[in-house]
């Protein structure tokens, strides 16, 4: 690696500044209060104006990919936990998913109601935590400590039916490992009786606010075409006016029996990635609440043999995660190891875009962009 | 003797301990006031709720190791912090506490400082003082963001100056005084703060004492995500508590400051209406003080519920649209003054 940074060094990318000024290099990163983690951005500027900007990532590599190569297919879900970890659930349901589908194990109606319920919940909770932290960056403070407050409902919801706030883990494949306790529902259906109110306070806070339109409108366009060309999904794509949501697209789990709109962005600003965030909270609460309202009785584990051996083969699933398209490849050699796991982390894709959207902007909306991106570098480095 | 000096100095040393210790728990009320605003509690551990906590930063600021960097200018670094407090604090020598004397062993004692004749032109000239500590520690520094933080500092004081000075004019034309007291006591004669008769003159002082003070929305120079701490990333410890001092005590003086000139200064509201005489039992000095009280939560207010402005924003709206508005304010005034006399 050493190597490697020295040639980047010794061959840099001068740029044409304004009155011929020498171009400032700076480090943004790792350690940053705004990079959202242990990301680095090294931004070529004349004065404030960004020209270049170039990503150093694998600050938080665990080799989480390697690690599905040792032990048999149910140990390697704990191990996902600390891939987006404000997003654990998300990460749970893409791999026992994917590895179902490698089996050809159908889950019950209960257990694909649960899974429903509880990813959409992270999804609030994951989609709470960019908000905050995002107008955190902007400078909005107090959002942050409200977004906090309605996450930790969520992660109490958690707590009780996972025994785990951050690093959930109680998918299991086939089924789910618990069922619900007493009051989930309640609890559930309490939290998004209460969750419209708090949207509309974060709405009255910013949507209308002179600066907080300043700051993001404009900001970070990425056109469809760029978006698609770059492979961005999630909320991200869907803000540049592309209308693709996995859950619509594919459906898997019961998403196909829910009813829900898929919010599309006009401009593919910060402000319409903002836009859609929030709307995609009020539809995640219409599917919860759906779903708690038809959640079937019977059993939560379906027939999965005791040892998992699939056949050999290979299988690619795809789910949508609070940031995107969360995928899974997994090759099976017909032994009760996965022969390679490969993910597909929707951060790490959608950081490509990022150099492309902060050239010719100012460094505040390099902050900006990178919280619109809405990255998580545990999923990003893996 | 007595009279000269003596005295003064008494009044400086207890005008510089009040000061200081409305600074420290300044900290102490915005922590609180901003905790409440956000659905917490703020400190609550030293003391009785939390009322000990800035006694407790200040005494681990100044425990602290003292580090300059390495490729620091090791003279123009600690010098920096002292310019910018020395006229931070030097300009309350003219604030007009209260109009009220007394008289101590036969010596008549006001409730302030000095009166200069050039009161509010030595105020303006002193705190323009301040930022060239900013600028000095930002580059003495030899760091990228403690320079970035300087520049836009320099440049941010610089340019809301130009309006805020136009803004003081508009009521100087009323006053035709430069003296604070005289200021203030040209209000109490008019019957009527000047907040009142220049309500623009008033919105545009508030809002360039907000960007002269580098709080938010227009905390750019200091924007922690974008700057990590701006111009002042490399100090640590008691250099970094006196640029913290001097924050605090701008922001103090900019309240002071608007205090006497738009809100009438230690006068009770309405000071020549009979009806509301009982408001005069409250002495001068109380009401000065809850004015400023009063700005100072203001500044609170607006750091909890804004977000940051963008630094060619603020540019934008420093002279494309403040220092226009305030000049045809003056040059208004001044018409208006010149017919109607």
């Amino acid at each position: 690696m050493p190597d490697l940074e020295e040639k980047i060094v010794a061959a840099p990318h001068t740029h044409d500044t304004f009155l011929d000024s020498s171009e400032l290099i700076i480090n943004m990163g790792p350690q940053h209060p705004a990079t959202h983690g242990v990301y680095r951005v090294r931004l070529h500027l004349d004065g404030e104006k960004v020209l270049d900007a170039e990503s150093f990532i694998g600050y938080l590599h665990r080799g989480v990919e390697k690690l599905g190569e040792h032990g048999d297919y149910r140990h390697y879900g704990p191990i996902l936990d600390r891939m987006d970890y404000v997003a654990s659930v998300s990460n749970n349901l893409g791999y026992v998913e994917a590895v179902e589908k490698l089996l050809n194990v159908t889950v019950p109606p209960r257990a694909q109601y649960l899974r429903v319920i509880l990813t959409e919940l992270q999804r609030i909770a994951s989609h709470l935590l960019w908000l905050g932290t995002h107008a955190l960056d902007i400078g909005a403070m107090t959002i942050f400590m409200y977004c906090f407050r309605e996450r930790e409902h969520v992660l109490n919801i958690f707590e009780k039916y996972f025994g785990a706030r951050l690093t959930t883990n109680a998918f299991r494949i086939g089924g789910l490992q618990f069922d619900t306790y007493e009051g989930f529902e309640a609890e559930v259906l309490a939290f998004c009786e209460d969750l419209p109110g708090r949207i509309a306070d974060y709405e009255q806070i910013l949507t209308e606010n002179r600066i907080w339109i300043g700051r993001t409108r404009g900001v970070g366009v990425l056109t469809a075409e760029d978006a698609i060309a770059f492979g961005v999904t999630g909320p991200v794509l869907r803000a540049s006016g592309v209308k693709f949501d996995i859950r619509k697209a594919f459906p898997y789990e019961c998403y196909a029996d829910l009813d829900f709109d898929v919010p599309i962005g006009e401009q593919g600003d910060t402000y319409d990635r903002y836009l859609v965030r929030m709307e995609e909270m009020r539809q995640s609460r219409r599917i919860v609440m759906q779903a708690v309202e038809k959640l079937p009785d019977g059993p939560i584990m379906g027939k999965v043999t005791r040892v998992i051996r699939p056949l050999a083969g290979e299988v690619y699933h795809a789910i949508e995660a609070p940031k995107g398209e969360l995928g899974f490849f997994i090759v099976s050699d017909g032994t009760t190891t996965p022969y390679r796991t490969r993910i597909r982390p929707p951060s790490f894709v959608n950081l490509q875009a990022l150099p492309k959207m902060v050239k010719g902007q100012l460094v505040a909306d390099v902050i900006a962009i990178i919280g619109t991106l809405d990255i998580v570098l545990g999923e990003i480095d893996r | 003797m007595v009279e000269y000096f003596v005295i003064p100095a008494v009044q400086i040393v207890v005008v510089f301990l009040a000061v200081s210790v409305m600074v420290a728990y300044m900290t102490y009320l915005e922590r609180k006031v901003v905790a409440f605003m956000q659905a917490r509690l703020g400190p609550m551990r030293v003391g009785y709720w939390g009322l000990l906590q800035p006694i407790a930063d200040a005494v681990k600021l100044m425990i602290k190791e003292d580090i300059i960097p390495a490729g620091a200018d090791k003279l123009i670094f600690t010098l920096g912090p002292v310019i910018t407090l020395i006229p931070a604090f030097a300009v309350f020598s003219v604030i007009p506490f209260s109009g009220s004397q007394f008289s101590v062993f036969g010596y008549k004692v006001h409730l302030y400082i000095t009166d200069v004749n050039v009161g509010i032109l030595f105020i303006l000239a002193l705190s323009s003082i301040g930022v060239l500590g900013i600028i000095l520690g930002g580059w003495s520094s030899n760091s990228k963001y403690p320079l970035l933080g300087s520049l836009r500092s320099a440049a941010q004081m610089v340019s809301y100056e130009v309006a805020m000075g136009f803004s003081v004019v508009s009521v100087l034309l009323y006053t035709h005084t430069l003296s604070m007291v005289q200021i203030v006591e040209a209000q109490k004669n008019m019957g009527w703060w000047f907040a009142v008769i220049q309500p623009i003159g008033f919105i545009i002082y508030l809002i360039c004492g907000v960007a002269e003070t580098n709080r938010a929305p227009f905390d750019l120079p200091e924007a922690e995500s974008e700057l990590v701490a701006g111009f002042h990333t490399e100090y640590s410890g008691f250099r970094f508590a006196l640029y913290f001092l001097a924050e605090y005590a701008n922001m103090i003086l900019i309240s002071s400051i608007a205090v006497t000139l738009f809100w009438g200064g230690w006068l009770a509201p309405f000071p020549n209406v009979k009806a509301l005489a009982f408001l005069q039992v409250i002495p001068g000095l109380i009401w000065f003080l809850l004015k400023v009280y009063f700005f100072l939560y203001l500044y609170i207010w607006l750091r909890a519920t804004l977000p940051r402005f963008r630094y060619d924003q603020l540019m934008r709206v420093g002279w494309k649209f403040l220092i226009p508005v305030a000049m045809a304010n003056v040059i208004l005034t001044a018409v208006l003054r010149l017919y109607l006399k």
